[in-house]
């Protein structure tokens, strides 16, 4: 397939892969098996220049889009899906600062992230908060000049490592949903402090904290937009963000597919390699096809979102639950494929398959994506009888 | 601190076989890199830069698809890029090679610190460096692992040896070879790339460079000549020992133990 | 240059902290063979400090003659009075030959050797013989990590000049009956000023224990598993006293430093025995050690390329078999 990209997108894939190949793919099983922070790698994708692809040059980024993130994300998931996440996270929790910050907000943050100098997280899941956002308990209550925070955010990606967090929190629990506002809370203030690390089935290269704040004490002028603006912020965040999850989630996908290709052209039974076994060429048929299907949505997802486009909820939502399911197959067939050899950790599919689970659940588990796409389904349909 | 760098554009050596007929490298279609060990020997070069100022300057001896390589370095941080091609160098050997890159240094001057890699994996010879050093007088430490202390007069830096290593201290300017262990190199940024794209290096023949004795150079130039290449003939009587494991290893150790040596 | 003027083979005998490297030995078996086929001697330059008695071993080891050059200042190897001793020793005797080491020390001041004698030089020989009609040297050695073999000559200009691939040449027995002459130089002082100075050495490991010097070696590759498994090639290296390789996979992730890493970008290692445990056979690693006289390979893929150059090979988990084979040699012992 020809997606046409430009010399400078071709650039961050070649540079993407070279990054993977060289510096992750040594160290991915050890970092795996340990639940090492990547920061090593995090100092190499600043050096190459990859974790402001997305941020405005005006702010020392590369001046992408959410596409750049998706084709950097991607080519780095193939070899760790894991790893990939410090900077996939850091998006997340930079969107709403690139779509919601003021000027001195922009000027004050982005820098330091587009240098690779500082990560950042979202926060917004809390312990009985999950897909139901609004019975989220962290409230933010005025206090002159300042907001009190209280309440703990849960399973937060780059929770510990990042500097920079943007956090919901309810400001009047009485408005529901319009009583939310979105803060910038950096790390160190007073009042703010982490869980212990969480140990997960994959991605285990990524670290995930709860966030406990205690009477934590936030200027006013770290609200992002404006008071009661919460929502609005986490979900055109997660409408930016979900194609960088199903990048991911396609990442890993074909990463597992290249692995059992190769090995399925090596590995010798009946006196021929398994790859002239009608069985096994339908399975690699399936998935060839499954994670090419995943990246054309995910590349016309990413490119709407880019050229301007208003409404792009529901492609948004369709990537990332199209890509994570082909991901949980895909590695799953992989796994299968190589059979015994697959299930051994000597061989990377069997993380794969791990790491491939979460991206059906976190930033909205699939159900999740499948009730926004029905949403917006609907909606359309009634616009268009008015 | 100014730096010079010698850096060589090599096949990847996966790729090369002979051609049966007339004995000579089938280089058609043959994948171009810059030498490995030059990539430890730019890193290195950077990494005194940004820890000390000044100017880090590449120099290859080869054809114009040589600039490829150059471009890579550039795109790693380097400030200047020299290449060095000249019809009355082909078919140089590593005296002549060595000649040439003394008389770029001549007429560079302003260098405190030459630096190689440990040599080449095309020719394997590691032997341009130390003859660079012997042209131009200058000391040499072979096989760094390590840069212990340098400043704008002195370096200090343990030599790899078979055992462990030495430590050496030097005064500059001096050229030093070095080895794998001494650093991981950096990628190749994003904006580097996007420089390097654009950048020209400067092309100097030998015209380019004072009193340069042609003599010297090129296959007239150049005491050695390649005799004959063939590809090496391995008689492989391979045994393979089947059996559980311990049967495997049983039949293994008795066949160690005939061969007297353990 | 009229090259009929320059006669005899030398050999520069390495020594390190006093002590002849055996890749000294090695160069005498090489370089007496060369002597004979051109009826010339064979003559060993010997540099150091208090070193008397090495000289009279090399006679036993085949040398006719010894030039043995004692300073302290040529105790610990440095480049430039070591060069410039050699260079002013070729000068004025005239050698038609100079073999040193491939070695850390012979690669580092031969070619300067070279250079300031205006001479060609060939690194890393596997093989030397003399031309049977023009008499001059034929050194052929690997090139291109080992895919090609390149026969090099230097005819117009003398010393011939080559470093030799340890571990490939044989030593010839030692006899002590053997007569020669131990001549010892004088030494002007002020060619041993030295810009570059050893101020401290590290040995790191012992003989036994230095891939370069082992006559047996395991190696254990990314078959291994993970760092905690890497236990199994030391306790196997230990068993058979060997020293511990690596492939660069596996100091690549950490699990073993450097200094053991065999193949291109290591070391090239040539023991009698080599074990590759887990080893994949990649081009480069094999470039590094496929001439080791009995190449040992346990994988548990039969199509690994390691498979191809063994001369016995496994297939099978290591983690079973390399146990079963410690307590087989410990059982013999």
């Amino acid at each position: 397939m020809n997606y046409f990209l430009t010399e400078e997108q071709q650039m961050i894939v070649d540079t993407a892969r070279e990054l993977a190949l060289t510096k992750i793919k040594p160290i991915r099983e050890k970092y795996d098996e340990e639940g090492i922070f990547p920061w090593d790698i995090v100092k190499e994708m600043s050096g190459a220049d990859m974790m402001g692809l997305y941020i405005p040059e005006e702010y020392g980024g590369l001046g992408g889009g959410v596409f750049e993130l998706c084709l950097a994300v991607e080519e780095l998931s193939k070899i760790c899906g894991g790893i990939s996440l410090a900077m996939a996270a850091t998006a997340l929790g930079t969107f709403p600062i690139l779509l919601f910050g003021s000027e001195e907000q922009k000027k004050q943050y982005l820098p330091d992230i587009a240098a690779g100098k500082k990560l950042a997280a979202f926060g917004l899941t809390e312990a009985n908060a999950g897909s139901d956002v609004g019975n989220m308990t962290t409230t933010a209550v005025r206090a002159g000049d300042e907001y009190v925070l209280n309440g703990t955010k849960q399973w937060i990606t780059n929770g510990g490592e990042a500097e920079t967090y943007t956090i919901i929190a309810m400001t009047n629990k009485a408005k529901g949903t319009r009583g939310a506002t979105a803060f910038i809370v950096e790390k160190g203030t007073p009042g703010f402090e982490f869980g212990k690390k969480e140990n997960k089935m994959g991605i285990r290269a990524s670290a995930t904290r709860e966030l406990i704040f205690t009477n934590c004490r936030v200027p006013a002028k770290n609200i992002l937009s404006k008071e009661g603006m919460g929502f609005i912020v986490a979900v055109n965040t997660l409408n930016n963000s979900r194609p960088g999850v199903a990048a991911q989630a396609l990442g890993i996908a074909a990463g597992a597919l290249d692995e059992a290709v190769n090995y399925s052209r090596q590995r010798v039974q009946f006196d021929q390699p398994i790859s002239s076994i009608q069985a096994v060429q339908h399975m690699l048929a399936n998935m060839a096809t499954e994670v090419e299907a995943s990246r054309a949505l995910i590349y016309a997802a990413a490119r709407t979102i880019d050229a301007g486009e208003k409404s792009f909820a529901k492609i948004s939502a369709m990537s990332k639950l199209f890509a994570s399911e082909v991901a949980m197959r895909v590695t799953t067939d992989a796994v299968q494929v190589m059979g015994g050899y697959g299930y051994m950790k000597e061989y990377p599919v069997e993380k794969m398959m791990r790491d491939a689970k979460i991206t059906q659940i976190y930033e909205g588990t699939s159900q999740i994506q499948r009730n926004e796409i029905a949403l917006q389904l609907i909606k359309e349909a009634a616009k268009a009888a008015k | 601190m100014n730096i010079v760098v010698f850096i060589k554009q090599v096949v990847a050596t996966t790729n090369v076989k002979l051609d049966p007929e007339t004995g000579t490298m089938i280089r058609d279609g043959v994948e171009c890199i810059l030498n490995p060990f030059d990539e430890y020997a730019v890193e290195e070069a950077l990494r005194i830069k940004e820890k000390m100022g000044g100017k880090v300057t590449v120099v290859t001896m080869g054809p114009p698809q040589a600039k490829e390589i150059i471009r890579k370095t550039i795109g790693m941080g380097v400030d200047e890029g020299i290449l060095i091609s000249d019809r009355a160098l082909a078919g140089s050997d590593t005296w002549a090679t060595a000649y040439t890159l003394s008389q770029v240094l001549k007429k560079i001057g302003d260098y405190q610190l030459v630096i190689t890699g440990k040599q080449a994996v095309d020719g394997d010879t590691a032997q341009v460096g130390p003859e660079v050093a012997a042209c131009e007088g200058l000391p040499m430490i072979a096989w760094v692992r390590k840069i212990e202390e340098i400043s704008e007069t002195s370096i200090r830096a343990e030599r790899l040896m078979e055992d462990g290593y030495d430590v050496l201290e030097s005064p500059l300017p001096a050229l030093i070879s070095v080895v794998k262990e001494i650093n991981e190199p950096r990628l190749e940024s994003l904006r580097g790339k996007m420089k390097a794209k654009k950048y020209e290096p400067k092309v100097w023949g030998v015209a380019d460079m004072p009193g340069f004795d042609v003599a010297q150079v090129g296959l007239k130039g150049s005491p050695t000549k390649v005799f004959k290449t063939f590809t090496p003939k391995r008689q492989y009587k391979g045994e393979m020992i089947a059996g559980d494991a311990a049967q495997a290893a049983a039949t293994l150790v008795g066949k160690i133990k005939e061969m007297n040596i353990v | 240059m009229n090259t009929d003027d320059y006669k005899n083979v030398w050999i520069y005998a390495e020594q390190r902290a006093g002590k002849l490297s055996t890749v000294s030995y090695e160069l005498l078996g090489a370089g007496r063979k060369l002597a004979d086929d051109l009826g010339q001697q064979l003559v060993a330059i010997l540099l150091g400090s208090n070193m008397r008695a090495a000289a009279d071993e090399l006679i036993a080891y085949g040398a006719d003659k010894v030039y043995y050059m004692d300073s302290p200042a040529l105790e610990k190897f440095a480049d430039e009075p070591y060069a410039r001793v050699l260079t002013d020793l070729v000068k004025e005797h005239k050698p038609a030959i100079v073999l040193a080491g491939a070695t850390a020390i012979g690669r580092s001041f031969i070619p300067r050797v070279a250079a300031e004698l205006r001479t060609g030089m060939t690194a890393d020989c596997t093989g030397l013989d003399i031309d049977p009609e023009k008499k001059i040297l034929l050194g052929t050695r690997p090139a291109y990590g080992g895919n090609i073999m390149a026969t090099i000559i230097c005819e117009e200009k003398r010393p011939q000049m080559a470093t030799v691939r340890h571990k490939v040449m044989k030593p010839l027995e030692k006899d002590d009956s053997r007569k020669g002459e131990v001549m010892e130089k004088s030494i002007v002082e002020s060619e041993l000023t030295i810009r570059a100075k050893v101020v401290d050495i590290i040995k790191e490991m012992e003989d036994t224990c230095n891939i370069a010097e082992a006559d047996i070696i395991v190696t254990g590759g990314r078959g291994v598993g993970c760092k905690e498994n890497f236990a199994l090639v030391h306790d196997l290296a230990a068993a058979i006293g060997g020293a511990v390789g690596a492939s660069r996979a596996v100091v690549d992730a950490g699990w073993v430093p450097y200094s053991h890493q065999v193949g291109q970008t290591g070391k090239t290692v040539c023991p009698k025995i080599y074990f590759a445990l887990g080893v994949s056979g990649a081009i480069q690693h094999l470039a590094g050690m496929q001439s080791s006289d009995v190449i040992i390979a346990v994988n548990n893929n039969p199509d690994a390329e390691i498979f191809k150059v063994a001369t016995y090979g496994i297939v099978g988990n290591l983690n079973e078999v390399v146990p079963e084979m410690i307590k087989q040699l410990k059982n013999g012992a």
